[in-house]
């Protein structure tokens, strides 16, 4: 009853609200040439766009070849090439002490460190998962969802779960203690911390990836698995022959993604270490995010010119994946 | 090497488990509780009063030490159970502690104090819910304008995003005109400009729009997403052109056909992109920190960032701040797990 008449009010309303633009858009469909009516639809999402997507990625360029500390681009000296000068000038790229800009080359190793790890050990996580969820399985819909679940908590939120988990007199080290062992401050020191950043990454986002690897083997059609159980192929044979470069697109796809969004790494990490102990856990888009806006002098060129080196190693991902789909679709005939 | 490359790869099901299956089984399991381990466990400390909290090693569920009226005393008195001793098996209430001994009393004969050493003794525990840390959220902090403006931005954006990429994917999907396919790549192009690479230049547009520091300025930068373009015109695309010309024939205008047909036979790509934009405006974070510098306009997410950086004595709200935080999303994928693990698999996207 309540139902009905709710559901009844909120068609009442959607006639309304959409009716609105009914006499501009009759009056615009008798009066525009034929055809043009299709840009006043695509209008507004492309307006959007332009405003916030094309035109920063211009406004980008001109930030990066300015300095000074002024936000308005009218009153920021042009520099050149200075900003990306700074953040390339090092002796040894290995040693980030000897760079002009320390923390960039800081951030940048340990970006490198973490995309390795982390999107090493989650293809192989969820792959694995993927592989054990594609059997017949009782339950099979709640282990996926369990697995699933942490994908759409916020970054906040999760690295809130863990940080409770991992505290000084947490859950751990309870279970530590009781196990005889030493409580450990797990996120004050620096190897320890980076490899919870890696493993709290993991958690939240190997859901997401095996949920896509997971679609991949149910595309692989039964019929060559019944083939190859009538010519008694042994299980490893028709493993590496059959699903794994089957699969194989699957794979790239989720290679390629999980690189591009750990390159990102941003949230999670920040919420839960912050960036330390030191700059043990400052990654790349912390390190921007520090510049241009947290730090006291608001260096929105600097940040400006590490985006577009950001971007110029995102771009390079981005084709190789598009290579990579181009593969996948060409397989799939 | 041939055993693992069968617990790998077999589909069996019928017939008896073998050790292939109890492997998975077990994996599944350990998987599951690391899953979903820490969020229960979080739950349940978020129901633990403050000494609840600092207990060590913690208990599984929330307990507080009961304290029982005696006659003559004001205040309701803590209750131990006596481990050693004369009095070891009783359960005594602390009238006071000094030092290493407490002065207890026995309620049933409140006028003879006792004098027990305080390592002689264990609290005498009970399960206790402290909802307080639920309640305080609301009138010590302003959890309530948190809460409003997260669900005021994800409503309003999702609102506006459905409507903004279902007008461009009727247009993509259903008419020709000259620039239809490079408008629809350009859109398509946005997807490899990750909001990260483009947080300055935003900023400063933000700026001079006046969007900072208000709530517009986290929902129109994100309302016009690719996939919910790209999800929509693909959908769109499946529905027959017959359905548009019978209406044409009725004078209908190609607003109404929009608005009348189309949306409301393009529901289940509706569903799909509002949960998808639920997510993410709910969980998003850095845009918001960025573009949000005052503490009235913080979403959920940002408060929560905020108070673990003040307020890290204060566990007990904090914790109760993040499952608040997190309900939300778990009801919704509760009751739609399926269409939101076949949507992205579909999309690959998320």
């Amino acid at each position: 009853m309540i139902g009905t008449i709710a559901s009844q009010a909120a068609g009442r309303l959607y006639a309304a609200v959409m009716n609105l633009p009914e006499r501009p858009m009759r009056w615009a469909q008798g009066h525009l040439p034929d055809g043009r009516l299709g840009w006043l639809f695509v209008g507004p999402n492309l307006a959007i766009f332009a405003v916030f997507t094309f035109l920063p990625i211009i406004v980008d360029f001109y930030y990066a070849g300015t300095g000074g500390t002024n936000l308005l681009p009218t009153e920021r000296p042009w520099v050149g090439l200075e900003n990306f000068a700074s953040l390339l000038a090092c002796k040894d790229y290995f040693e980030p002490n000897s760079c002009v800009r320390d923390q960039f080359w800081y951030a940048i190793w340990n970006t490198v460190k973490f995309v390795a790890l982390q999107v090493a050990l989650m293809l192989a996580f969820s792959l694995v998962t993927a592989l054990v969820l594609n059997r017949k399985i009782i339950g099979r819909g709640f282990f996926r969802a369990a697995f699933f679940y942490p994908v759409l908590l916020s970054p906040v939120v999760v690295a809130l779960i863990w940080k409770w988990v991992l505290q000084r007199d947490g859950v751990l080290n309870a279970a530590f203690v009781g196990a005889g062992l030493q409580p450990v401050e797990w996120l004050l020191s620096a190897r320890s911390a980076f490899g919870w950043t890696v493993f709290v990454s993991i958690w939240a986002h190997m859901g997401f990836y095996t949920l896509i690897l997971l679609a991949g083997l149910q595309a692989i059609p039964a019929d060559i698995y019944e083939a190859a159980a009538m010519d008694a192929a042994p299980p490893l044979r028709v493993f590496r022959r059959i699903t794994l470069p089957l699969l194989m697109p699957s794979v790239l796809v989720v290679l390629v993604l999980g690189l591009i969004r750990a390159v990102q790494i941003f949230d999670e990490v920040y919420v839960l270490t912050g960036g330390g102990p030191g700059s043990a856990t400052t990654y790349l888009v912390e390190f921007i995010y520090n510049t241009g806006f947290s730090a006291q002098v608001r260096q929105y060129g600097l940040a400006a010119a590490a985006s577009l080196l950001l971007a110029g190693v995102l771009l390079v991902l981005t084709l190789i994946q598009l290579r990579g789909m181009r593969a996948k679709g060409s397989s799939r005939g | 090497m041939d055993r693992l490359a069968r617990l790998l790869t077999a589909t069996r099901g019928r017939g008896r488990m073998d050790w292939t299956d109890w492997a998975s089984y077990l994996y599944l399991v350990l998987g599951t509780l690391l899953m979903l381990g820490p969020v229960v466990w979080l739950a349940l400390s978020s129901l633990k009063s403050p000494s609840g909290l600092i207990e060590f090693p913690p208990t599984l569920l929330p307990q507080e030490q009961v304290r029982v009226a005696v006659p003559t005393y004001p205040a309701p008195l803590p209750l131990y159970r006596i481990t050693e001793g004369d009095h070891a098996g009783q359960t005594l209430a602390e009238v006071r502690k000094i030092g290493l001994q407490a002065t207890m009393v026995d309620p049933a004969a409140p006028e003879t104090p006792i004098r027990v050493p305080i390592d002689a003794r264990t609290k005498v525990m009970r399960l206790h819910a402290a909802w307080d840390n639920y309640g305080d959220l609301l009138q010590k902090f302003d959890f309530g304008r948190y809460l409003w403006n997260s669900v005021f931005i994800t409503t309003v954006a999702t609102l506006i995003t459905l409507l903004l990429n279902s007008m461009a994917a009727f247009a993509l999907s259903k008419y020709r005109f000259a620039g239809r396919d490079p408008v629809f790549l350009l859109m398509l192009a946005t997807l490899m400009i990750p909001p990260t690479i483009i947080l300055v230049p935003n900023y400063l547009i933000a700026a001079v729009l006046g969007l900072t520091d208000n709530p517009w300025g986290v929902i129109w930068p994100a309302v016009a997403t690719p996939t919910g373009v790209f999800l929509l015109r693909q959908y769109m695309l499946t529905l027959p052109d017959d359905l548009l010309e019978a209406a044409r024939m009725d004078n209908a205008s190609e607003w109404r056909i929009y608005w009348r047909i189309v949306l409301p036979l393009s529901k289940p790509a509706l569903a799909v992109l509002a949960i998808f934009s639920v997510m993410w405006r709910w969980n998003e974070f850095l845009w918001p920190m960025v573009v949000l510098g005052r503490s009235e306009s913080f979403t959920l997410p940002l408060a929560l960032n905020s108070f673990q950086g003040e307020l890290t004595t204060q566990w007990n709200y904090l914790l109760a701040m993040t499952v608040v935080t997190l309900v939300p999303v778990t009801v919704i994928f509760a009751l739609l797990q399926r269409h939101i693990t076949q949507g992205i698999a579909s999309a690959g996207v998320k």
